[in-house]
């Protein structure tokens, strides 16, 4: 691994030297009703708009490479036949400049399932393939429990990492790309005093988490407290209105619908990101409904986020940003669900 | 400044589904097929048959016996369906289907010619091969019969390589017994077909009642002995049925490992991406639809 040093004042040089490519980054998109700004990711122009002091976006970056809604293909009719055309969806390269490592990692985590042997999704590998990442390190929230879920560092899936250290940044080099654009800023190479720094940072950092989950021997308790009757106390408050999946870095669940054009001479078949909260998410034709109460399908997200995932891939799908958490119209968030299966609320 | 303008890769050739990469280009891709038939079983079944146009694409059509395929209706919908023919048809399969939802009541008026897309074959198998040479109780209720009959099928076409076979087939009401017209034929097979309603009509001279009373004779009529060495059961019905039946066959002796049953869910997809077929997080259209009844007891709201 490549270590860099370089000055704060740097990374604007480096945003001008990207800026030949569609840049997406953390900008203010108004204030909360408490004062505070708020931040969500949008195609960034100006460097003087990219805010790489954000602490949290409403939104994850996934409506760049996974959309909202999206073309699977669409359809022409002619003489009784059809014909199918595919179109990955994807024109151009996209760099995306300040991602905390929660987000990279949730991309990794999205690479297993999406990107792994078994029908691998194009649609997303294509954007996926087209990704040049700057991550940029952070200082936790108080709804972040990245710390807990592990993904507060992180160790691959991007090009470059920025961590501010003072008024410098140490950045770590992870491709090649990265590495000749970097050639082009006045860096230095990092000594023994830098490194001590960023160990400081880091654990200064660490230090600062205010929110917690336990997640020691999660995959049993989970299963151990299926019929447990928390489940239903929460499954009162939720609203089932989809909401946390819509901000989830990881969220990916979907459906399919079918348009037909007025003229009957074209349809779409067109994927629309889902949520496990909404009511006919696992309804069958003819009605049978498999998770017909709203405590089952909050149940279900957890059991799939802390438990299914961890068993398939030994780590969960949750990276603990807390987006969840701060978006809940009833005020659910992870670490308190977690707390009182587990029961150990305070 | 040129130079740091980053390189556009295209993922597979994408645009054209040209590439040899089966995997990542043939995600959305559909064999084109035609309905060649379609005949009424009952009042609200239909069995299609639907044949993939294109020769060597119906040749390379391999599936076994439990596996389903996504049937898409451009500008309708996609859903999907287990396969009802045998193995040995390749890619010339009949499906039955209820017209229930949207979709399959738009398929229950279109005519035959009709061209459709099928993608697949998808999901586990019941494991015919491994069940040579040991006797085999196929248990199905109501719509269950639809995914059971590919087995049916496999194992006739074998018939001297399995010992005793029994189906056991339970329905509400005679007219909703489904391929009627083969039943002699299995019998014929030397198959021990009993049949069994909820609600006899004036026609109806078999049995009235539970499936589980049918199922209890056919338990009496054999040994412990035979059950826990020698037979493999395939139980397909509605969700209150299988707790039933399993538990009785399990205490008759029936190892877990060997009783299998093919659970339903809602798929958007069928390869693994959209969840909405999830137990927990196990994926019935990878994992499933077949599952054995251990890996059953092991997924919580499996049934």
């Amino acid at each position: 691994m490549i270590f860099k040093i370089f000055q704060a004042s740097e990374v604007e040089t480096l945003f001008e030297l990207l800026s030949v490519n569609r840049i997406v980054g953390p900008v203010e998109k108004g204030r909360h009703v408490n004062g505070s700004t708020l931040y969500d990711f949008d195609v960034v122009y100006d460097f003087k708009d990219l805010k790489l002091d954000y602490g949290q976006t409403i939104h994850s970056a996934k409506n760049y490479f996974l959309p909202y809604r999206e073309n699977l293909c669409t359809f022409t009719f002619e003489n009784n036949d059809w014909q199918k055309h595919v179109d990955f969806g994807a024109y151009q390269a996209h760099v995306f400049f300040g991602l905390h490592p929660c987000d990279i990692n949730a991309l990794n985590k999205l690479d297993k399932v999406l990107m792994g042997d078994l029908y691998p999704n194009p649609f997303y590998g294509a954007k996926r393939s087209n990704m040049f990442i700057v991550g940029h390190s952070c200082l936790p929230t108080p709804s972040c429990f990245c710390h807990s879920m592990g993904a507060d560092s992180v160790l691959g899936g991007f090009d470059l990492f920025l961590t501010r250290m003072e008024d410098e940044y140490m950045a770590e080099v992870r491709s090649a790309r990265a590495y000749h654009i970097l050639e082009r800023l006045e860096t230095r190479e990092a000594t023994h005093e830098d490194h001590l720094l960023f160990r400081k940072t880091a654990s200064e950092k660490r230090s600062l988490f205010t929110c917690e989950v336990d997640t020691s021997d999660l995959t049993k308790i989970l299963d151990m407290e299926f019929e447990s009757e928390v489940w239903k106390e929460w499954g009162d408050r939720c609203l089932s209105c989809g909401t946390c999946a819509n901000v989830c870095p990881t969220c990916y669940c979907y459906g399919v619908e079918q348009e037909v054009n007025m003229d009957f001479s074209h349809a779409r078949k067109v994927k629309q990101l889902y949520s496990c909260n909404l009511v006919d998410f696992a309804e069958v034709a003819g009605g049978h409904n498999f998770r017909p109460e709203s405590s089952t399908r909050l149940k279900y997200r957890y059991y799939h986020k802390h438990r299914g995932f961890v068993e398939a891939y030994e780590e969960s799908l949750c990276v603990g940003c807390g987006r969840c958490g701060e978006a809940c119209l009833a005020d659910i968030t992870v670490p308190e669900v977690i707390a009182s299966v587990r029961g150990s609320e305070k | 400044m040129m130079d740091n303008k980053l390189q556009f890769i295209d993922l597979a050739d994408s645009r054209g589904l040209k590439n040899d990469r089966p995997g990542i280009a043939h995600f959305e891709y559909s064999y084109k097929a035609e309905i060649t038939n379609v005949y009424p079983l009952t009042a609200t079944e239909k069995l299609y048959q639907i044949q993939i146009i294109d020769p060597k694409e119906r040749e390379n059509f391999n599936f076994k016996p439990g596996q389903f395929v996504m049937l898409e209706l451009p500008g309708i919908g996609e859903a999907p369906f287990s396969i009802s023919s045998s193995p040995i048809r390749h890619g010339d399969l009949e499906l039955c289907i209820r017209g229930v939802g949207k979709m399959t009541n738009f398929l229950d008026r279109v005519q035959r010619g009709t061209r459709v897309g099928i993608s697949g074959p998808f999901g586990t198998h019941f494991p015919v091969d491994k069940m040579m040479g040991n006797d085999i109780l196929l248990i199905a209720g109501g719509l269950g019969i639809v995914p059971l009959r590919s087995p049916i099928m496999s194992v006739l076409e074998n018939r001297s390589r399995y010992g005793r076979v029994d189906i056991i087939y339970g329905a509400r009401e005679p007219l909703e017994l489904l391929f009627t017209y083969q039943y002699g034929m299995w019998k014929q097979f030397d198959i021990n077909l009993d049949i069994i309603v909820d609600k006899a009509d004036d026609k109806w001279t078999g049995p009235v009642g539970l499936i589980t009373e049918i199922l209890q004779k056919r338990i009496d009529s054999g040994s412990y002995d035979d059950f826990r060495k020698k037979t493999y059961a395939i139980v397909c019905g509605p969700p209150v049925m299988f707790q039933f039946v399993c538990d009785m066959l399990t205490r008759a002796g029936l190892p877990m490992e060997r009783m299998f049953v093919s659970l339903e869910r809602r798929m958007h997809c069928g390869r693994g991406k959209c969840c909405r077929c999830n137990i927990g997080s196990t994926y019935t259209c990878i994992e499933g639809p077949v599952f054995d009844y251990w890996s059953v007891l092991n997924l919580k709201e499996a049934i």
